[in-house]
């Protein structure tokens, strides 16, 4: 009996008790969807502001500046381990070796661009001096690039860790190649 | 025949489990949520395999927008109004403690030092308006930043150098604050990306 009471809100009981004078110990019931509701709201609310995912960040250190009071050399390498790359947007031009070079050009794409050259080009050093890790990457950024080819260079460094890699400053030589290898494209397609 | 009728029934849930639930989430988010000041630039974030997270104290950033203008930030109130006071000491500028104070909850500035003064005393939406054309000077003739960085590393010398560039922006201006850097002998840096995975080999 008493547990009928309350079912609804305020719904009359009908018949039974009609007019009997004691009356019924009521729960009052209260009804939570408001409370459901803000209470939702702020929830998503919070949800959508908070910031769980801490960005991450990626590591670099270049080499210093020699000026001319530092009675240091550049370092020199050997020609043979060395492979040049020349970033640009979204394309990377490469070249190895130092004398007369040839210039290619590949991308980023996961399979077939720069990460299979550097792949291949490291079996060669290794075929050549003994070990792999004797190859020396050496990156130039061209005007063109964006950051988003910078990180993607470096990424490419740290997938296929490879531990010996410089940042050098782009020369004019190089500029003009590459200006000269788009040109040579335009003419044959 | 007995025909079933659905009864009109109301149901009544018991919703207080759910309620129960939604408010201790909601507790939850409140006490983690840390609000995020709200930067002076947009930036989308190139995304690399980095999963070093990034770390949450004695950070300064060097933000890049898309079109290549600068912006400097310190995560600290308290380094933020130490390097105000050395703004102040090296060029004369004098600061009301409201100047200060806008100042101090500021996640980036954007602005040369000259401009600094009058670009404290707007209001927010007119600083808003003013962060889409200002940039921080890194010219080999007034290379501002590197004093931003100098009096941030003097207020803090723990602090740690990040540069949070969208993927957009111009290589060129990037490599001015690489240079700019190495000027200080700071050859150890942050790029602030977004996680991607790791390829399969």
């Amino acid at each position: 009996m008493a547990a009928e009471v309350g079912g609804d809100s305020g719904a009359p009981k009908k018949g039974k008790k009609k007019g009997k004078a004691r009356k019924p110990k009521k729960r009052p019931r209260i009804d939570m969807t408001p409370m459901v509701d803000l209470g939702f709201l702020l929830l998503t609310f919070f949800v959508l502001t908070t910031t769980m995912s801490t960005p991450n960040t990626m590591p670099v250190v270049v080499p210093p500046k020699i000026t001319e009071k530092d009675e240091v050399e550049p370092p020199k390498i050997a020609e043979g381990k060395v492979i040049t790359l020349l970033v640009g947007r979204g394309k990377v031009y490469y070249y190895v070796g130092v004398e007369k070079p040839e210039l290619f050009v590949t991308d980023f794409s996961p399979k077939t661009g720069i990460r299979k050259v550097l792949l291949d080009r490291r079996a060669e050093v290794e075929q050549r001096y003994g070990k792999a890790d004797e190859m020396i990457v050496i990156i130039k950024m061209l005007e063109e690039a964006q950051y988003k080819d910078f990180v993607d260079i470096l990424d490419e460094m740290a997938i296929i860790q490879q531990k010996k890699y410089a940042l050098v400053d782009i020369t004019e030589e190089e500029k003009g190649m590459v200006e000269d290898y788009k040109k040579s494209l335009n003419l044959s397609s | 025949m007995a025909k079933f009728k659905a009864k009109k029934q109301n149901i009544a849930i018991d919703m207080t489990p759910m309620v129960d639930l939604a408010f201790l989430l909601i507790t939850f988010f409140m006490l983690t949520v840390k609000f995020r000041a709200p930067e002076a630039i947009e930036v989308d974030l190139p995304s690399s395999i980095a999963d070093t997270p990034l770390p949450a104290q004695d950070i300064l950033t060097i933000s890049v927008s898309a079109d290549g203008r600068i912006f400097f930030g310190v995560d600290s109130k308290h380094t933020r109004l130490a390097i105000l006071e050395k703004i102040k000491d090296r060029y004369g500028y004098q600061f009301t403690d409201k100047e200060k104070q806008i100042f101090s909850v500021l996640a980036e500035v954007g602005v040369p030092f000259e401009q600094l003064k009058s670009y404290l005393s707007l209001s927010d939406m007119e600083r808003k308006a003013m962060d889409k054309r200002v940039s921080i000077p890194v010219d080999s003739s007034n290379n501002q930043l590197k004093q931003w960085i100098l009096f941030a590393r003097y207020s803090n010398p723990k602090i740690r150098i990040a540069i949070r560039a969208d993927e957009k922006a111009p290589y060129p201006v990037i490599a001015r604050i690489i240079e700019t850097l190495k000027d200080q002998k700071v050859h150890r840096f942050n790029l602030i990306s977004t996680l991607e995975a790791q390829p399969k080999t």
